[in-house]
């Protein structure tokens, strides 16, 4: 197993040298390093020498990724490409475009993301979970039938309309919760209950239906009908056994996503005031800070393919007959 | 003993006893913690984190609304008083200038302003001002700085700036405005305003360039500007300090009321400049210094900034005199009285618009804009055009404040642009034709809710060369009736666009009918309506408009290589004179090729004459006349049409006082006052929570689970019994 981890580290290389490659080259053909520094400087009395003193100073009057004045390696080193990814590979994000250190802003934002999206992760899991077995269980009755149909109407509603009604309900109408804002440690529970309530609500439909899909799969395979045979009771069956059985398919979603809980919600934490990664990406995408995006790319993949990794490993642990070889 | 049924859920009793008590006292939906309950605070939000709070560089409105609570330069404008003021802030006086000629020889206040080579402002400043408490005022017993030098070992457990043990304060004194104004040339801040003051401020340009080569010579960040001087700001005493203008440039003194004339003492541009301090966030850009009434306390702009009271402020006190509504209206019933009278701002991070508008409805924000999406709930208009708010707010004791802003809008054309640009007959009459074409007032009505007033020329209300009535009026495009300006018949139009050769919108020479581009980075549904809206405006004289869109940099790029042909555009007021409008149709200010600010390259040379004389005379009647005459000018050639400019409402609850709207001043958080008891009241009596519908939803998962449960135990039941029957 760990030869087969090492190789799919080393896979990781060409894979993020050219999500990096592609970042740069979907950046700098929507913005050029001029139009970044008119961005930054502001738009009343900048003048030319400001903006070109700006780009000097953060690297940005160089050549994207060639530089043909130059002599041997530095054709390729002496570029904007070279300066601002190579530190990225030993997780060196640098500064941003304003000056901050990027690490430092990602330390103190990830947790807010994680204060959401963990909750709605764990409970939505379990409720989705349950729900699912609920209707297995009852196949083929109305609640079965009228759990699909729920299932889909939910589905079908965006993610939008969960949040702008549950403020309306929740906060406007009943007053339980405030309608947006964070705070720190204790207070912060206040001000997460309805996105996670939203957040899990909004998970129900797709979720529900998936994992459905997969009980009844195992549900009708005959080790299930010997466990009926043996007398045991359709409780015991569903959790003893098809729950068991049902963890690979289960797991090939839910793992993959744990890495990634870190990169937060764009639009929930918008509408819901969460200082988390989300809003950092967004801000950074509208403000064309190059610094930051990258950084947050290069984040992303890295945190993704972990969850892959992750994803293969938890495999070889609930089926003991998978080998990573 | 057993106990009774009612003794066992004692608990539960007392736990819904506590609910409902906690109910009474507190909102649950209160964003605030429950200890600031009753407190006088002030609660605001912003929409965007500012980018720079250092004073060089800070420039944009929500910067502004930080910086100008902190900073304080040498004046500011009269909170109440219109035409707007100048009155001294930390200087003890408005300075007068000094004219020099060339040889340096004093020249009287009447000299002409071609004579006048050089202007001197001397500004004394009040002695007795004192810093907020700061770490870098702080000094050991040998008058050592105590944190200016620190080793890395000493800032490893430093993360922000309350992380310091010690604070210290110590007197502003005149060398501090003079370290700024040496800032706006320092070569790593890029200053927005250093291209423009190297044109007044004498040898500005020269000294940033004497900087540049001192930075690249050396390694250090920190760049001691004490050991550099130049002639155009000198320290004269303690608490005197010289500026030297190039020329008569009275809008200097306008320029002094901005946060890049206020001090930054020499103390904190050492202790920030520690690479320890930098590479933490700890810069002057994210924790200002100040003597202003308000310090920077919480600075986390992807949540919540925080203004506090500064313990050393020197004091100020409410303005006695206003304008003749201002006593009617209670503006002046606090005259006298020590500022400021809020004790803490907390502002918050709201990105969208229906969670800022529910909470200032539901009594958390004490002010708030209002957005197009909430204007019908907020207002109802009247048959005859009246506005007023609507029963809710009314019943909410909620206040309406409007007026009409120091900004204008405009749709402008590219002179350089060989159909619609140049100063031809031809040209002149197509932009005319257009001008009365284009329906701003349609405009206003659909798109701002009839929130702002049509343009009669560059110059908004408020500002001295406004015309009011019908000698203000824009005769090329309006008709005065009835006390009124009437947009001028259609038919007037399509016959002065036949007259520029292109009669029912096609061209008379080829046929070829008339095709012209608007060029904007606008896009999404918004937008899309405002396109088709323009269409139509067009349309009207059979002229096709072609939207061309594009991205915020292209457009930006077409604007200053002057290949755009007609563009929306507009500008905010950066000081209450004609001067700073006016300049925005000057031809040596033209955006292409000078990049200027003369977004339509508009470039006529009687304007550009008038404009010399008229920028550097005094308001007087004189000045008055020209401006009329330059306007007038402005007008028939019609490089804009001339748009709109908006009018702001601005709502404001029942406990919020000393409200007045002023579009130029940026310090006004400090005349603002509160009534934190009324508004806990209102709170509470607002915000009761409504727990039937958490009970009815419990009920309906019970009614749900229950019949479940009960088909789950018969079907178990069936099992066992078939297992049963097997069996026998």
């Amino acid at each position: 197993m760990i030869a087969y981890i090492i190789r799919r580290i080393l896979y990781v290389i060409p894979i993020l040298i050219g999500v990096n490659v592609l970042t740069f080259m979907l950046f700098f053909v929507v913005n050029t390093p001029d139009d970044m520094a008119r961005m930054r400087l502001g738009m009343k009395h900048v003048t030319p020498e400001a903006i070109e003193k700006w780009k000097h100073e953060r690297g940005y009057d160089k050549p994207l990724l060639f530089s043909s004045k130059e002599a041997g390696m530095r054709k390729v080193t002496n570029t904007i490409f070279f300066e601002k990814s190579v530190g990225l590979f030993v997780f060196k994000f640098g500064r941003s475009d304003e000056g901050r250190d990027i690490a430092h802003d990602i330390s103190q934002r990830m947790w807010p993301s994680l204060a959401i999206a963990l909750p709605v992760f764990l409970v939505g899991l379990l409720t989705n979970i349950t729900l699912s077995m609920l209707l297995a269980f009852f196949r083929g009755t109305y609640i079965d039938i009228s759990g699909v149909v729920t299932g889909v109407v939910l589905m079908s509603i965006s993610s939008l309309f969960y949040i702008i009604s549950g403020q309306y309900l929740i906060s406007k109408l009943w007053h339980l919760v405030p309608i947006s804002g964070y705070d720190t440690g204790v207070d912060a529970a206040k001000f997460l209950v309805l996105p996670v309530i939203i957040g899990v609500i909004g998970g129900i439909g797709s979720g529900t239906r998936w994992y459905r899909a997969i009980f009844l799969e195992e549900i009708n395979k005959d080790y299930v009908r010997t466990a009926r045979a043996k007398g045991l009771s359709e409780l015991r069956v569903l959790f003893r056994h098809v729950l068991k059985n049902a963890m690979i398919p289960i797991l090939t979603g839910v793992v993959v996503v744990i890495p990634l809980l870190f990169m937060g919600s764009l639009i929930t934490e918008s509408f819901f005031g969460i200082p988390g990664l989300g809003s950092y990406t967004i801000d950074a995408i509208q403000k064309q800070d190059f610094a930051i995006v990258r950084a947050m790319v290069f984040l992303g993949t890295v945190l993704y393919i972990i969850g892959l990794i992750l994803t293969d490993i938890s495999y070889t642990l609930v089926d003991p007959r998978i080998r990573l070889e | 003993m057993k106990k009774s049924p009612v003794g066992q859920y004692n608990w539960l009793i007392l736990l819904i006893s506590v609910l409902l008590l906690s109910c009474e006292q507190h909102a649950w939906n209160n964003p605030y913690s429950v200890s600031e309950t009753g407190q006088n605070i002030l609660y605001s939000s912003f929409s965007d984190r500012p980018n720079h709070l250092d004073p060089a560089q800070s420039y944009s409105s929500n910067e502004i609304t930080f910086t100008g609570q902190i900073y304080e330069p040498p004046l500011q404008y009269h909170y109440l008083k219109r035409p707007y003021e100048l009155i001294p802030l930390t200087a003890t006086q408005i300075p007068e200038p000094v004219y020099l000629s060339k040889n340096g020889s004093r020249l009287p206040e009447s000299a002409s302003p071609e004579k006048i080579a050089f202007t001197l402002y001397d500004i004394t400043i009040q002695k007795g001002i004192h810093y907020q408490p700061h770490q870098s005022f702080v000094q050991d017993a040998s008058g050592n700085y105590l944190y200016h030098s620190m080793k890395e070992a000493q800032t490893a457990d430093i993360f922000k700036l309350d992380d310091f043990e010690k604070t210290d304060t110590r007197e502003l004194i005149a060398e501090d405005y003079v370290y700024q104004i040496k800032r706006l040339a320092h070569p790593r801040l890029h200053s927005p305003i250093f291209g423009f003051m190297t044109s007044y401020i004498v040898g500005l340009k020269e000294y940033a360039a004497e900087l540049k080569k001192v930075v690249e010579d050396t390694d250090g960040y920190y760049l001691d500007l004490n050991k550099y001087d130049f002639e155009g700001a000198k320290v004269i005493d303690r608490y005197t300090y010289r500026i030297m203008v190039r020329g008569k440039y009275p809008q200097m003194l306008y320029w002094m009321t901005m946060p890049f004339f206020a001090p930054v003492p020499w103390e904190a541009d050492r202790f920030y400049s520690q690479p320890s301090l930098v590479e933490r966030n700890i810069t002057l850009d994210w924790y200002p210094v100040g003597t202003g009434p308000y310090m920077l306390t919480v600075n986390n702009p992807n949540l919540q900034m925080v203004l506090e009271r500064n313990p050393n402020f020197h004091g100020e006190k409410y303005p006695d005199e206003g304008e003749e509504a201002d006593r009617e209206n209670g503006l002046l019933a606090d005259a006298g009285k020590p500022l400021p009278f809020v004790d803490k701002v907390v502002y918050t991070l709201e990105k969208e618009n229906i969670p800022y508008w529910n909470k200032f409805l539901q009594g958390y924000y004490d002010v708030s804009g209002i957005s197009s999406d909430s204007f019908d709930q907020a207002i109802s208009v009247g048959g005859q055009g009246d506005i007023q708010l609507t029963e809710e707010m009314q019943s909410k004791g909620i206040h309406l404040q409007t007026g009409v802003g120091t900004s204008s809008f405009y749709l402008g054309f590219n002179m350089q642009d060989p159909i619609v640009g140049s100063l031809t007959e031809k040209a002149r009459k197509l932009r005319q034709a257009i001008s009365i074409a284009v329906d701003y007032e349609e405009y206003i009505s659909i798109f701002n809710n009839g929130r702002g007033i049509s343009a009669q020329g560059p110059i908004p209300p408020g500002i001295f060369g406004y015309m009011e009535g019908d000698k203000g009026v824009n005769s090329v495009v309006y008709e005065w009736k009835n006390g009124n300006p009437q947009r001028k018949d259609i038919e007037q139009a399509r016959q002065l666009l036949a007259e520029a050769g292109y009669p029912q919108g096609a061209d008379v020479n080829t046929g070829k009918p008339l095709l012209l581009n608007f060029d904007t980075p606008g896009s999404g549904p918004d937008s899309k309506a405002r396109f088709d809206w323009l269409r139509k405006q067009f349309k009207k004289l059979d002229i096709q408009l072609v939207i061309r869109n594009t991205t915020y940099n292209r457009f930006q790029e077409k604007m200053l290589k002057g290949t755009s042909q007609i563009f929306m555009w507009g500008w905010n007021a950066d000081y209450p004179d004609p001067e700073n409008f006016l300049f925005l149709l000057y031809g040596p200010n033209k955006k292409s090729g000078h990049n200027g600010e003369n977004a339509a390259n508009y470039d006529n040379p009687e304007f550009n004459e008038l404009f010399e004389k008229m920028k550097n005379m005094e308001n007087s009647d004189e000045r008055m006349e020209i401006i009329n005459h330059m306007v007038g000018i402005a007008r028939e050639d019609s490089p804009w049409v001339w748009g709109f400019h908006p009018k702001s409402f601005t709502l404001s609850h029942e406990w919020f006082g000393n409200s007045k709207t002023n579009f130029i001043a940026n310090n006004t958080l400090k005349y603002k006052k509160l009534d934190p008891i009324l508004r806990q009241q209102k709170r509470a009596e607002w915000n009761k929570p409504v727990l039937w519908p958490t009970f009815l939803i419990v009920a309906v998962l019970v009614v749900l689970i229950v019949p479940a449960f009960v088909t789950y135990i018969r079907k178990e039941h069936a099992v066992d019994a078939a297992v049963e029957r097997e069996g026998q």
